[in-house]
């Protein structure tokens, strides 16, 4: 039990990653959806770059580019925020598509109507077309948010001490190797199944029924 | 997938006003564009970065050779991680959804469990934890192994949710015409969701392929392992890693494309195909 609050300290760090870089990919993510289907045709070609480009580089790619590229071209900042930044930059292609096809489950007399009374394009998806898309990205954005906790363990390869980096850190100091790694399983497990339960009923809660 | 037509319907065809607005904002946002691209390139230009001798090795063959070899490493890597994890997620599916409890309740746990275990830690555990127990494998299963256990849940997930989403019709159909459960299974309702689940299973192919990047983990000589024992021998880092991000951008675009390709001919025939977000993510 003398490594539970080392193991402990690395949940934390996996928490605050989690949690940091979920929030900016959210906002991102939401950003470049809208991009992708306003009538700007070059905002929707950047969207539609961005998503193909970020959606298909391995994240650990991202993380190994950010923290040992980088600093080539004087671009240096903290593991933990590189961290961050990657995982926000790389999930924020997964909201896009996300809010995309949030978008298209809203119902096209709602987007009429909205035209119709005279809302802009920017009035109509902030009043009508986001509140009841992001009702439907309740489950989608859950497993998002799963997958940004899973892909935090990446740091770890790159030196950042979270969860699965102290989990091995403690299997070579003692010698426990598989207790070890079975907390830092059970911690997972807990994460992830809990947003999981939080997020079924966060979408009861929001659920337009139609 | 198409450029935004789909969305058409969010705004109207554009007065004179509303196209003078998108005139401002397209060359707003191109303007933003080229002033961003621009002082990205001067920050490679201040630290040096740009001399052509940080660059020229990639038009050389043996570097290039080098990288390449670790590209087919890559594709190996996943093509056995595919081959191992497709068929056993499906067995895995079958079982989860089978009447013997036997056969449920430990497929259930498999998958539950090892959907929520970063595949790093598994990683991990093969490379550091059995080890200790006298397990060592060779370095391309210490590789593929911890891929194919959570990738295999994964894509149960996946043939799951496609065996549920089938019409019920389907499995009636076939009892009254005397087939029994795995009759039904293996003849009427297995067929149908494997060619519905083409598309996103080619994009779990994607995320496998990703997860082969573990392989600078393990030291198993792959695309991004190689990258890191070039960009140290050449000390040229930002390129190096450019490049090997590029390639691998190239890989699963190809592949990305195949799958969104595969989706559209479906749905043109008027067959859905079975979406990957409602069940799970591909996102690591």
């Amino acid at each position: 039990m003398r490594y539970l609050p080392d193991l402990l300290g690395g949940l934390v760090v996996t928490l605050e990653l989690t949690v940091l870089s979920f929030l900016g990919a959210l906002v991102l993510g939401t950003l470049l959806g809208v991009a992708r289907v306003s009538p700007v045709r070059s905002l929707r070609a950047f969207g539609a770059a961005y998503v193909g480009a970020l959606r298909n580089v391995p994240l650990l790619v991202l993380l190994v580019l950010f923290v040992f590229g980088l600093p080539d071209v004087g671009v240096t900042y903290s593991l933990f925020t590189s961290a961050v930044i990657c995982l926000a930059l790389y999930a924020a292609a997964f909201v896009c598509e996300t809010v995309r096809s949030g978008i298209r489950t809203v119902p096209l007399g709602q987007a009429e109507a909205a035209r119709s009374i005279g809302l802009t394009f920017g009035q109509a998806l902030r009043h009508v077309i986001l509140p009841q898309a992001f009702r439907a990205m309740v489950q989608p954005l859950a497993n998002v948010f799963i997958g940004v906790v899973l892909g935090t363990s990446l740091v770890a390869a790159v030196g950042v001490a979270d969860l699965t980096n102290r989990g091995s850190a403690l299997t070579l100091r003692y010698d426990e190797p598989l207790i070890v790694f079975a907390w830092a399983t059970a911690f997972y497990v807990v994460i992830t199944l809990g947003s999981g339960v939080l997020a079924g009923r966060l979408e009861r809660a929001v659920r337009i029924n139609r | 997938m198409t450029s935004g037509d789909d969305y058409r319907i969010l705004f109207d065809e554009p007065g004179p006003r509303a196209r003078r607005t998108i005139r401002i904002v397209t060359a707003v946002s191109i303007v933003v564009g080229l002033v961003l691209a621009g002082l990205a390139v001067r920050q490679f230009a201040i630290n040096g970065q740009l001399a052509a001798d940080k660059w020229r090795m990639f038009t050389e063959w043996p570097y290039q050779r080098f990288l390449l070899t670790g590209l087919v490493k890559t594709l190996q890597a996943a093509a056995v991680c595919t081959v191992l994890a497709l068929p056993l997620g499906a067995l895995l599916a079958l079982a989860r959804l089978s009447g013997t409890r036997l056969l449920r309740w430990p497929a259930t746990v498999f998958v539950e469990l090892f959907r929520s275990v970063p595949a790093l830690l598994l990683v991990y555990v093969f490379l550091l934890g059995l080890p200790r127990f006298g397990i060592v494998l060779p370095v391309f299963w210490q590789l593929v192994v911890p891929i194919v256990i959570s990738g295999t849940a994964t894509v149960a997930e996946l043939f799951r949710a496609g065996v549920l989403s089938m019409e019920r019709g389907q499995f009636e159909a076939a009892y009254s015409v005397g087939l029994t459960p795995g009759q039904a299974m293996r003849l009427i309702i297995l067929p149908q969701v494997v060619r519905r689940l083409v598309p996103v299973l080619v994009t779990a192919v994607v995320s496998l392929l990703k997860d082969t990047t573990l392989g600078y983990v393990v030291s198993y000589s792959e695309l991004l392992n190689s990258g890191r024992t070039l960009a140290q021998y050449t000390q040229a880092l930002v390129q190096t890693y450019l490049v090997v991000a590029v390639l691998y951008i190239v890989v699963n675009g190809l592949l990305s494309r195949l799958a969104a390709h595969l989706e559209q001919r479906q749905r043109r025939r008027g067959t859905a195909p079975i979406r990957a977000e409602a069940v799970v993510t591909l996102v690591t």
